[in-house]
């Protein structure tokens, strides 16, 4: 049986699980939509969260990330797992208590206001629509690589899988079937990481394989990295560069993650206040049993590859062309991976021709630059058992496995953003009349209409799908985490203060943005250029985050302050959110 | 929550354990895994240093273990003050 028939058969028979997950959990009434019911077990709910929050990012791209640049991009591994220590503690089990369906919605009541909870809506759909953008092109290049069929029919395959159980079990159909792809994308994940700790380090466990000996050597294996990238004129796997900066990176994407409110809402879909706190922990667990192996993957990775370019060490031959390996080209199709003889000696020379040393070392050899020309960090993962020539089936598994992490996300994001509309908007602003089963239709719509938007914003990306997490993040991180922060720590802060300062936060946080990469993302339209020299303070648009924080905390404190206290039954709110006695079931909505 | 004594009591508490949490959770993360780094570079495991190693596993780890126990103090608390669910 050839490689794609496998791949269909893998990733076909976990299509099919999700859509029997589907059927079997099917949406009743908004509150089954919204919150599954308020019926989800918490290690169940921890484990759907670890599938929400786990996208293509975190599956396909973060050992990539850590991989090409080592001890630096620690910041995504402490980032992305530091900010749910935030969410258990400040967030979760309140919000919980607080008991309604959306995050809007509570900034809407604890603030009073119909026009905070307008601003709050368009923060989250800002937020949620720029991050589903990824996960649908990731969907898409996932299955056109893996089922060979182009990208278009991928990314259309792909939605028709969200659109059946989203639709069809809103909240509680996504909770299910995330489980399972949990469980997908954690085995895929996992077994060739097993493989490669194995042959490296004879440590079956890859995260404590990374702190183990290296077989071949006889020396810890970051010692062997080291030395290698070392002779090959690459910056060390495990110097730090500038500690400042790479704080507030970690320090923007913990906030951010906080903030995310397809996360946020996960946590409504326990039975109880207690119930959220352990979940939070549980989720933290499924999730760092990927974040764990993560920078395994990576610091392996990264050897194996520089082992499969130098076979006889760094002071021998290059490899020759005719003898790499076959994954070299089945991924050259893909433009991902490239090589190119510039010397036309018949080997390929890998090496940091950006580098003085080396310059002049290759001028002794002979060599003419760098000619492993292309190496998209991407692939890494997706090509991870080809390079530890594991057997078909696994490769199958990771195909699998990277469109559960995608379609994961997906939904989650779809649920935040057709809850903003049906629940937010046209419940609670436009036709408060509306009844049970009318917003559940409307919710039905709204979510079909967001998959329809996705879709064609997967297809037509817009300049800027880069630069769209780092916009994601930082809004939330500049927008929404204060506001839901200070509406339960603080009884002070009144309507106006919070307006103010998720406005302040939200507006300076995208001029930032723009004025480096550009209005709206258009290219060539950025104020300055972007480039560390312009940057105010030497914050770099990426870190911006934790400073949109602080200017939402100081503007909602200032307007505060200067106006009327909150009236007294806002205060008895801030009360009661703040005890978990009364949280019951879902409350008068 | 039948006394004001008490609620106020309950809640200093939960902010208590919240910022000694918050503590620990800077210094593993911020602390040993990017900016105190230096000082312990002395401290050696498997080829590199221990900040290298709170870096990219031992603040998760430290992470999931101060959410587990601040849910842990909490639900007794809550038990504690009479404002657990029932």
């Amino acid at each position: 049986m050839d490689q794609t028939t496998l791949n269909i058969i893998v990733v076909g028979a976990s299509f099919a699980l999700y859509f029997g997950i589907a059927i079997w959990a099917r949406a009743g009434s908004t509150s089954e939509f919204y919150a599954a019911g308020r019926g989800v077990h918490p290690v169940l709910n921890g484990m759907a969260t670890a599938a929400d929050w786990m996208s293509a990012a975190s599956f396909i791209s973060m050992a990539g990330l850590i991989a090409f640049v080592g001890y630096t991009n620690s910041s995504f591994l402490m980032g992305w797992t530091g900010g749910y220590v935030l969410m258990a503690m400040l967030l979760a089990p309140y919000l919980r208590k607080f008991g309604k369906f959306t995050v809007p919605e509570f900034i809407g009541d604890r603030y009073y206001s119909t026009t905070a909870r307008v601003v709050a809506v368009i923060c989250l759909i800002v937020i949620s629509v720029t991050y589903v953008i990824g996960q649908m092109t990731g969907a898409g290049v996932a299955v056109s690589r893996f089922l060979e069929v182009d990208a278009r029919t991928g990314l259309y395959i792909a939605s028709a899988t969200v659109f059946v159980y989203a639709v069809l079990g809103g909240m509680k159909g996504i909770t299910y079937t995330q489980v399972a792809q949990y469980c997908v994308l954690i085995v895929a994940y996992t077994i060739p990481a097993v493989f490669i700790s194995l042959q490296l380090t004879g440590n079956p466990i890859p995260g404590l394989g990374l702190f183990s000996t290296h077989t071949g050597t006889g020396e810890p294996l970051l010692v062997t990295l080291n030395g290698l990238l070392d002779d090959l004129g690459f910056n060390s796997y495990t110097t730090s560069t500038n500690p400042w900066l790479m704080a507030l990176f970690t320090l923007s994407l913990m906030i951010g993650t906080a903030g995310l409110p397809h996360v946020i809402i996960r946590f409504f879909t326990v039975p109880k206040v207690a119930d959220a706190r352990w979940s939070a922990g549980w989720a933290l667990v499924f999730i760092a049993l990927l974040y764990l192996t993560a920078p395994a993957v990576g610091a392996m990775a990264r050897l194996n590859i520089t082992t499969t370019m130098w076979p006889e060490g760094v002071e021998g031959q290059a490899v020759a062309v005719d003898e790499l390996p076959d994954w070299f080209q089945t991924w050259s199709v893909t433009g991902l991976l490239k090589v190119e003889d510039k010397n036309g000696d018949g080997r390929i020379q890998y090496y940091n021709d950006g580098n003085a040393d080396m310059q002049a070392l290759a001028a002794e050899r002979g060599w003419q630059g760098n000619e492993l020309v292309t190496f998209n960090r991407d692939i890494l993962v997706l090509a991870n058992p080809e390079i530890a020539q594991l057997p078909g089936w696994v490769i199958a598994l990771i195909a699998a496995g990277g469109l559960a992490a995608a379609l994961s996300t997906a939904a989650g994001l779809l649920l935040a953003i057709s809850s903003a509309i049906s629940h937010d908007l046209i419940k609670s602003t436009l036709n408060p009349g509306i009844s049970e089963k009318g917003e559940l239709l409307a919710a039905r719509i709204s979510m079909a209409g967001a998959i329809a938007l996705a879709t064609y914003l997967g297809l037509n990306p817009p300049g800027f799908a880069a630069q769209t997490v780092a916009l994601a993040f930082g809004l939330a991180a500049a927008s929404l985490f204060p506001a839901l922060m200070m509406g339960i720590f603080s009884k002070r802060i009144n309507s106006a203060g919070a307006t103010w300062g998720m406005l302040a936060g939200l507006i300076v946080t995208c001029l930032y943005l723009f004025t480096y990469l550009g209005w709206f993302f258009i290219p060539g339209t950025n104020m300055l250029e972007n480039t560390a020299s312009n940057y105010l303070f030497g914050i770099p648009p990426t870190h911006f985050g934790p400073i949109g924080a602080l200017l939402n905390f100081i503007v909602a404190y200032a307007v505060s302050n200067a106006t009327q206290e909150p009236p007294q039954e806002i205060q008895d709110l801030v009360e009661s959110v703040r005890i978990p006695r009364g949280a019951g079931g879902a409350t008068g909505h | 929550m039948a006394d004001k004594s008490s609620a106020n009591a309950y809640w200093a508490a939960n902010k208590r354990i919240i910022t000694i949490s918050l503590v620990i959770w800077f210094f593993c993360s911020f602390g040993f895994g990017i900016i105190l780094r230096p000082l312990i570079a002395g401290i050696g495991i498997g080829g590199t240093d221990l900040g290298f190693w709170f870096a990219q596993q031992g603040s998760i780890l430290v992470f999931i273990l101060l959410i587990f126990n601040y849910a842990r103090y909490m639900n007794s608390l809550d038990r504690e003050h009479g404002v657990d669910e029932q």
